[in-house]
């Protein structure tokens, strides 16, 4: 088990996420930022890094990606650190009112202040409608790709028809014993030269292509032993395997955070406008993730509210202290 | 007038009328999210996330996807020929009457 210590937890590395880091750096407190995704960024990274966005203050057009690597530069000062690739499922409250934030792979983090800044939820790999599905999942279904060695010299059957199905689909030809892409359209629209070298190895027979086609039912008895697939809506074929990978792209999910004890509304936690405090003492939620009457969900309102949250975070944690705003054209950026 | 009538199909069938603007150059998704039908539209509406998934219904001629439209549905696990990204469908006079379900959770 992994445990750690910081300020503030910070649960969501989106754009909203990575700027609280600052905002509480300046404000001398550390920060630990966990996220269900292998990389920062969030929906900037995953879904479109390469779009110019065009209503970040002082910026005229800046590439999503590129947004995401400049806040990354800017926090570097704070050194703040990261849990990636690992959901959060709850957290605890400890008697002398500091928290634990659980992740699903173990890791815990013992810190004093939850930030929520988890957009519209944790991206989660979509599903499709397959009777008993779940059933099987972990027990030749998986609905991603860890370790390609884990399918040496299997049998898999993969679905879908974008670039990752594509891509892995190529890989595990000289991988797994066994290869077949099941796609309900004719064409692929991805990546020219993936789509290519799949037309390639389907007719040099390295694997089976199976278009118009869809996988509609699963079967097995302690694990996954036989997949059925329909052509056209007309004949069913089964099919055995050792794995199918359905890859349709990930969406989000609100997930775990439904059963936060958090106050929600519309599936978004409702906070105060004074500092973005939600129903429980210590706990924020800043960028989309958050309602409030008036609410925008842009970057920028996203960055006001963290800048907020963290004056309100240091008041709680130093009740004591007489808090005075600074500046950073005056000091320039403390370093933690 | 410059409104249009579109009818969403609940699950049990009914249809429900949603009044929409032509003139403003809104998109079928933003109509939909604004009379609190459950999209997420993450993307904001640039075909990326496939969030705002529907079926076309009646036999209204759509213009054809875009080739950004038509990857994203490729890569969708429950998607008919008739699907379409909401976020994509420009509301013009020409879709009056226009009857669509949503698609699945995705």
């Amino acid at each position: 088990m992994n445990i750690l210590s910081t300020d503030i937890c910070i649960i969501g590395a989106g754009p909203v996420g990575l700027f609280a880091v600052f905002e509480a750096g300046l404000l001398k407190m550390r920060c630990h930022v966990v996220d269900a995704l292998a990389q920062t960024g969030g929906q900037l990274s995953e879904i479109y890094p390469k779009k110019p966005i065009y209503d970040i203050p002082g910026f005229p057009e800046v590439l999503a990606g590129d947004l995401v690597k400049n806040l990354e530069k800017q926090i570097e000062p704070f050194k703040p650190t990261f849990t990636l690739g690992e959901r959060v499922e709850r957290f605890t409250r400890l008697d002398d009112g500091s928290f634990i934030v659980y992740t699903v792979a173990g890791t815990e983090i013992s810190c004093k202040i939850i930030v929520i800044a988890a957009g519209l939820g944790s991206f989660e790999p979509r599903k499709p409608a397959i009777e008993h599905l779940a059933l099987y999942e972990g027990k030749g279904v998986n609905y991603m790709i860890l370790d390609p060695e884990h399918y040496r010299d299997k049998r898999v059957v993969i679905a879908g028809g974008g670039d990752s199905a594509l891509d892995w689909t190529i890989f595990l030809a000289n991988v797994a014993k066994e290869v077949t892409l099941v796609h309900r359209g004719t064409t692929f629209r991805g990546v020219p030269e993936s789509a290519e070298k799949v037309q390639h190895l389907a007719e040099a027979g390295k694997i089976k292509l199976l278009l118009k086609s869809n996988v509609v039912g699963v079967s097995g008895e302690d694990k996954l032993e036989a997949v059925t697939i329909s052509f056209n809506n007309e004949e069913d074929v089964v099919q055995e395997t050792d794995y199918f990978i359905p890859l349709f792209g990930l969406t989000p999910k609100l997930g775990p955070l439904e059963d936060w004890d958090l106050e929600l509304q519309d599936g978004a936690i409702v906070v105060n406008t004074f500092d973005y405090s939600t129903s429980i003492e210590g706990v924020y939620a800043i960028g989309d993730i958050n309602t409030y009457p008036g609410k925008l969900k842009l970057i920028l309102c996203g960055f006001h509210e963290a800048a907020l949250m963290a004056q309100s975070a240091y008041k709680y944690l130093n009740p004591d202290k007489k808090f005075t705003l600074k500046y950073t054209t005056v000091n320039g950026v403390p370093t933690l | 007038m410059n409104d249009i009538k579109i009818y969403v199909q609940e699950p049990s069938g009914d249809k429900t009328p949603v009044d929409a603007p032509t003139d403003m150059g809104l998109s079928l998704m933003e109509v939909l999210k604004a009379s609190g039908y459950p999209i997420a539209a993450t993307c904001g509406g640039m075909a990326l996330c496939a969030t705002c998934h529907i079926e076309v219904l009646s036999d209204h001629e759509l213009p054809p996807p875009s080739d950004d439209e038509g990857y994203m549905l490729d890569s969708l696990p429950a998607v008919t020929d008739n699907s379409r990204l909401s976020c994509q469908v420009r509301l013009t006079p020409e879709l009056d009457e226009l009857v669509v379900k949503l698609g699945a959770g995705d």
